[in-house]
């Protein structure tokens, strides 16, 4: 399985009416690995994934996708390449799981062209890749929060799509689930060279699972790089205004963050 | 991503998914078929029943176009062209309203609900009683208004974006004030009888002729195939508009389409027959509640908009003793459903 699709965003500025939230940024995403994109609330993490997948046009400067301004290409082609997973879609009422993750081959259909075996085929893969397979005939509306998560997960598997977006994949979830989450995105890059790009509200897992971090402040980007290398205590103070030491981590030795504030930070090493 | 084996895949998923899948299409294919047949016999017997019942025989006599004494008249120049009309606006009404709520996701923002039909109708009657304008022309300004309307709840709901809730109650406020301009341009028109006067306010297919049935064929022509057309597009639009984008679906194209269509539908079967009450309101509803979540929903509900009509305007015929338009018996289904759903919505905010 190769992947060699390619997502970049140059001299990128993007915004809502008059406010511009992105300004001027460059990033080129590392084809086949797990990026993880972190910053401060409104510092535009959701908005460069948002014009990254094309659902945002800048409004100056461009994102290329293979080489091409992505959002010149036909919608249906750029959704067969690169899938998003927003933050908060919305599941029909009483939609089975087997529905909703059988609305991922969307783009692989034409306007008359049948459901096909491999639509079929797509979507039990999706279902037992995130182990939903057991939930298929159950409505989603039911299911608790971690499962509905891995449902929305496997709609985007359906898709099949080399590139993957994720907005914030772990928020509300409770930790063994997000830890879940992060485990199956971890798996389906290693399995499929699945390109992943989520933007992750905790830090720590961010460092522990993406092998590429992008720092972003205002608007621009503050560092990008391995977690070893961006993820430091400098660059933390910088970009969340937050004392805080960073450490390695115990369990998987990347760098792990901790936090400060006014009533600590007077203990010995 | 072409190359995975399907080895890969253990064969239950697999057989549980196509299991599924054939399931659901066969529910819906059964339904179909039964809302035809259904709709076929209420055709038939909107054709016989009356203060004369015809048999079958004579019916089709006249169908074929022989001449039937008696029957030629009362069947092929009354009863015909009332029944066919009644199949087609039902038609109109049921797509019109399921497009609405599908699009906003909600069961409440139907066009008889948000004020598009009632605008459609007060201009109707501001085109035959003030201008003295009749045919094509009434048609063309119903329509005009109904998407004038359209964008008037549009623009006044908006707000940093529409929210549902908003856009409904501005839309039943807009619908309460076109209502009451339909009341008081009929009011002023002395030489209408009641039953006229019901008609743009409730809908009734009283004086149905073969003028009235040809620009509803076409607008379900032309506007029928441009909503299937968009059928898929509009069901992953349920799961938002990220998602449907990211899915590949151009969202505000898709609304554009969808809308003109639909508002198209409303206003040229309510030009004909008025704003038949809460038709396209119900027959998304229902037509969810019988072919099961998650299929389109745009033919089942066709379907049973014209089922309605067609019903609904027998029963309000020849069931009860005094012969009622039939809007007034589709309000009357049509309310109590109304005030479960807004009961509803206030609980759980649900969707269609």
């Amino acid at each position: 399985m190769t992947t060699d699709h390619t997502l970049a965003a140059s001299g990128l500025s993007a915004g809502y009416g008059d406010r511009s939230v992105i300004e001027g940024l460059d990033l080129e995403l590392v084809p086949a690995r797990i990026t993880a994109i972190i910053g401060a609330n409104a510092c535009g993490k959701s908005t460069l994934l948002r014009v990254l997948s094309r659902l945002l046009a800048p409004t100056s400067g461009q994102v290329l996708l293979d080489g091409t301004r992505i959002h010149r290409l036909p919608a249906k082609q750029v959704a067969r390449t690169l899938g998003l997973l927003p933050q908060s879609p919305i599941a029909p009422e009483g939609i089975t799981v087997a529905e909703l993750v059988s609305r991922g081959r969307h783009p692989h259909q034409g306007l008359v062209a049948r459901w096909s075996a491999a639509d079929d085929e797509a979507v039990a893969e999706a279902l037992d890749a995130t182990g939903t397979a057991a939930l298929a005939e159950r409505p989603v509306d039911e299911l608790s929060g971690g499962q509905r998560q891995r449902v929305w997960i496997a709609m985007a598997l359906a898709q099949r799509t080399d590139l993957l977006l994720l907005d914030e994949p772990t928020t509300f979830l409770d930790v063994n689930h997000q830890v879940e989450v992060l485990d199956l995105l971890t798996d389906l890059n290693a399995r499929r060279g699945t390109t992943i790009v989520m933007v992750l509200h905790d830090l720590n897992l961010a460092a522990r699972y993406a092998d590429h971090l992008v720092l972003m402040e205002h608007g621009r980007i503050h560092g990008a790089g391995a977690p070893g290398e961006v993820f430091t205590a400098e660059a933390v103070r910088t970009v969340f205004g937050l004392e805080n030491r960073v450490i390695r981590d115990p369990v998987s030795g990347s760098p792990m963050m901790l936090p400060i504030g006014r009533h600590h930070g007077v203990a010995e090493d | 991503m072409s190359a995975q084996p399907s080895s890969a895949t253990p064969p239950s998923t697999l057989e549980r998914v196509r299991t599924e899948r054939r399931r659901r299409r066969v529910r819906r294919t059964v339904t179909v078929l039964v809302l035809v047949v259904l709709i076929a016999a209420g055709f038939y017997a909107s054709l016989a029943i009356g203060h004369r019942v015809y048999s079958a025989g004579e019916i089709w006599r006249v169908v074929r176009g022989q001449q039937v004494p008696g029957a030629s008249f009362t069947v092929g120049t009354l009863r015909l062209p009332r029944a066919v009309l009644a199949v087609l606006v039902g038609c109109c009404f049921g797509l019109g309203g399921v497009t609405f709520q599908t699009m906003l996701r909600n069961p409440l923002a139907s066009p008889d609900i948000i004020g598009i039909s009632a605008g459609a109708s007060a201009a109707a009657v501001v085109a035959i009683v003030l201008l003295g304008l009749s045919g094509p022309a009434v048609s063309v300004i119903a329509i005009l208004a109904g998407l004038a309307v359209a964008l008037a709840i549009y623009l006044l709901s908006y707000r940093k974006g529409v929210a549902g809730t908003r856009l409904i109650l501005v839309g039943i406020g807009v619908a309460a004030m076109l209502d009451s301009v339909t009341s008081y341009v009929l009011s002023r028109a002395a030489q209408w009888d009641l039953q006229e006067a019901m008609r743009w306010l409730t809908g009734s297919l009283n004086g149905a002729a073969w003028g009235d049935v040809r620009p509803v064929l076409v607008a379900l022509l032309v506007g029928g195939p441009l909503l299937l057309a968009a059928s898929r597009d509009l069901t992953v639009s349920q799961l938002g508009d990220d998602s449907a984008a990211a899915l590949g679906v151009r969202v505000q194209r898709l609304r554009l389409v969808v809308v003109i269509a639909a508002v198209g539908l409303v206003a040229f079967a309510t030009a004909a027959t008025g704003p038949i009450a809460f038709v396209a309101f119900l027959a998304g509803p229902i037509a969810a509640r019988i072919v099961g979540p998650g299929a389109s929903l745009l033919v089942p509900s066709a379907l049973v908009g014209a089922l309605l009509v067609v019903v609904s305007d027998l029963v309000g015929q020849w069931a009860i003793g005094t012969r009622f338009p039939v809007g007034v018996v589709t309000g009357v289904l049509g309310a109590p459903y109304l005030i479960y759903l807004v009961v509803r919505t206030q609980r759980s905010g649900g969707s269609l």
